[in-house]
């Protein structure tokens, strides 16, 4: 009989694309970029760009990106970076197949967990979600996840960081809507680390920057993606092809333009300053050619933003992807069906940064309520991806010696041991009780159970340990911001 | 903190050993055994059961306590008998004629014999005739029977007629509980009640015969 009991089991995990086919896509993504070049609506970037050697054509804001230019940027791009709490506290290792839950990011609305009907958050529904996120066990960072519209729309980039690092430690994901609000929001982050240096050191936040398919990127997003370089703040590049439609209707074609505009993002980013930390990024979507539409929780979808993980992790660059969220309107059935299958592919992918859950309707609408759902659906996932290891199992005689003794394991001192490890048990959203049970405890539905989770859970939240001396400098800022922009007050909130 | 109180939450944690001393530092203090037996064991079993329902604890936290309250129970049982008071109630327990599925009566009796009652367990495949003749020959307050098949299910229906020719229903009461058994059925057959888990099933019966 084996005795072996250091017998390990390798992480589960999804592979799409072969080697050989990788490295065909990117050579036909630099092949475009050689050929085509890149549209990039910023004349430094491109006096940047041409000082580095590419050809640029002024008239059409178009650069040629050669082999050269994109392996040197290739080579200074970070092959793995750490996020850090508002507390300076390491919280994110984004690198191998370490995989990190993230809220959906950006949403115009809310679904109002009282009447399950849509509206324009506010203030404090921003607040909500912020608390929640903190006590949220399986969801490690923040994001933006949408904007407030009881703030000028001028500062609702900046005013949603300000709340989110006033309410909640844990890092964000976000991003500035114009050039003037990067600004305020690095200074937002520089009050919670103390000096540009420490920001440098301990990254706080992520910005997404998104080029606009086909091949094109806007001034404002390549300006971000420059600005955040400078700062060391990480950038993930959120590439968008649109399969059918301004991509190519096969997933390798959409792949190879993907590849493209995220291998664009980078040159920009390094160029900028070699060593800024990224992330492959994305939210490509197949089209739907019957409503118009970039369903998210399209299989096709899911399947493109895995595999060009797989072409991030072959570049040695740490990946992210909008996967784990649905297009349903409503918490029901598609909604859990799109979310649990795009969050169990991107994990077991080992997409290192998941954005998504809360979100709904085509990454344009917030719920709280999806959120503790989507909460549990990371949880089993992050178990699937421990995959099966043995535990103190070998040799088995013994343990089956003592659940003939004992009649049952259910207070062995093996059982006690493992169990929390071993077995994933959700929170009250999932329900498992027998049916008696379940009547017998209201009978709820699954919305009923989300919105009584919500507002126990936000009855736990505990206030942010950043100081209070902190607080108010971030509020100084933001002011200063709002009347800027003409508000001479902010709306009320209870710190 | 005073003992009783020590008592109650060395039980929540499932503390056989410290059970054991604290009770006989409670007897060395002269408390009576149902004062400790109350205010202690119960007590802190009342608020392992609350806690379980709240889903603040889970059912190995439960069984640790249970044994813990068994041990209690042991030790203190020869001096009720002294004094004249009885467990909580007996109660015969068994999985019913032709079914041999126990795992989930095996609990019940566990959590049973934790909650402070005597339980005579029949074990499987037990005849309706068995069930009634040992809760008479016992003084038992209710039987509890358990199925997993729903061909065995009927045997439980003979076993509440068994006690109604007897006249007996209404004195000794009749629980049910088991995979395929459900409230609808216990009302069907005329069953007193249904343990849809073992927690739960403990507090049917405690409910029964109104020691709650």
């Amino acid at each position: 009989m084996p005795t072996n009991d250091n017998l390990v089991n390798p992480r589960p995990f999804l592979r799409f694309l072969s080697d050989a086919m990788i490295e065909r896509i990117i050579t036909e993504a630099r092949d475009i970029l050689s050929k085509l070049g890149i549209e990039i609506h910023n004349q430094d970037i491109l006096a940047n760009l041409q000082g580095h050697g590419a050809k640029v054509d002024k008239s059409e804001n178009r650069v040629f990106l050669t082999d050269a230019i994109i392996d040197a940027a290739l080579k200074t791009t970070p092959g793995s970076f750490k996020l850090y709490d508002v507390l300076g506290n390491e919280t994110h290792d984004l690198s191998g197949y370490n995989v990190y839950f993230t809220p959906g990011s950006a949403a115009l609305n809310l679904l109002d967990g009282k009447t399950q009907q849509i509206r324009k958050p506010v203030t404090a529904d921003y607040v909500n979600y912020a608390k929640l996120v903190s006590v949220l066990q399986n969801i490690e960072s923040q994001s933006t996840a949408f904007i407030p519209c009881d703030v000028h729309e001028l500062i609702s980039d900046s005013y949603r960081l300000y709340l989110s690092l006033l309410y909640c430690e844990k890092p964000v994901v976000t991003g500035a809507f114009t050039i003037e609000a990067f600004n305020v929001m690095r200074d937002l982050q520089i009050a919670v680390r103390g000096s540009a240096e420490e920001l440098a050191d301990k990254p706080l936040t992520i910005f997404s920057c998104c080029p606009t398919s086909p091949l094109k990127w806007s001034d404002v997003t390549s300006q971000n993606v420059v600005d955040c370089a400078r700062c060391s703040i990480p950038v993930e590049f959120i590439s968008m092809p649109l399969s059918g439609f301004m991509a190519p209707v096969t997933l390798v074609g959409t792949l190879v333009q993907h590849t493209a505009e995220t291998l664009s993002g980078i040159v920009i980013s390094q160029l900028t300053n070699p060593g800024a930390p990224v992330l492959y990024g994305g939210s490509p979507a197949v089209f739907d050619i019957r409503y118009e539409t970039t369903p998210m929780g399209a299989i096709g979808t899911q399947m493109i933003d895995c595999a060009y993980n797989e072409i991030g992790k072959y570049l040695h660059i740490p990946t992210q992807a909008y996967i784990s969220l649905s297009d349903a309107k409503q918490l029901d059935a598609q909604a859990g069906l799109e979310s649990s299958m795009g969050a169990t592919l991107a994990a077991l992918a080992g997409i290192n940064s998941i954005s998504g859950p809360g979100m709904l309707d085509f990454e344009s609408c917030q719920s709280l309520e999806k959120l503790v759902l989507d909460n549990e659906i990371c949880g089993m996932t992050l178990r699937l991806i421990k995959g099966i290891q043995p535990k103190e199992d070998f040799p088995a005689l013994p343990r089956f010696e003592e659940l003939l003794r004992e009649k049952h394991l259910l207070i062995s001192e093996h059982t006690r041991k493992y169990l929390a490890e071993e077995m994933c048990l959700p929170g009250k959203v999932i329900d498992r009780a027998n049916r008696t049970r379940w009547q017998e405890e209201g009978g709820l539905t699954l919305v009923e159970r989300a919105r009584t989770e919500v507002d126990e859970l936000l009855g736990k939240y505990e206030p942010s340990r950043l100081p209070d001396k902190v607080k108010k400098e971030l509020t100084g800022i933001m002011l200063k911001e709002a009347r800027r922009c003409g508000m001479e007050k902010l709306p009320e909130i209870l710190i | 903190m005073d003992l009783l109180k020590q008592i109650a939450m060395a039980l929540q944690c499932g503390d056989s050993d410290g059970i054991g001393e604290l009770l006989q530092q409670a007897l060395d203090n002269k408390l009576a055994p149902k004062e400790i037996l109350d205010r202690g064991l119960i007590a802190g079993m009342n608020v392992v059961g609350d806690r379980y329902k709240k889903h603040e604890i889970f059912l190995p936290e439960v069984l640790l306590a249970a044994k813990a309250m068994h041990m209690g129970m042991e030790k203190l049982k020869p001096l009720f008998l002294k004094d004249e008071v009885v467990a909580r109630g007996r109660i015969v327990i068994g999985t019913v004629q032709g079914d041999i599925h126990d795992i989930g009566k095996n609990l019940v009796a566990i959590m049973l014999s934790g909650a402070g009652f005597e339980v005579i367990d029949l074990g499987k495949d037990v005849p309706p005739k068995k069930f009634i003749e040992t809760a008479i020959e016992h003084n038992a307050k209710v039987i509890g029977m358990s199925a997993l098949l729903t061909t065995t299910m009927p045997i439980m229906k003979k076993v509440v007629e068994g006690l109604k020719e007897k006249g007996l229903d209404g004195k000794i009461r009749t629980v049910i509980g088991g995979a395929p058994v459900s409230n609808e059925f216990a009302a069907q057959i005329g069953a007193d009640g249904y343990g849809y888990d073992s927690v739960q099933a403990v507090d049917c019966i405690r409910k029964l015969i109104s020691l709650s």
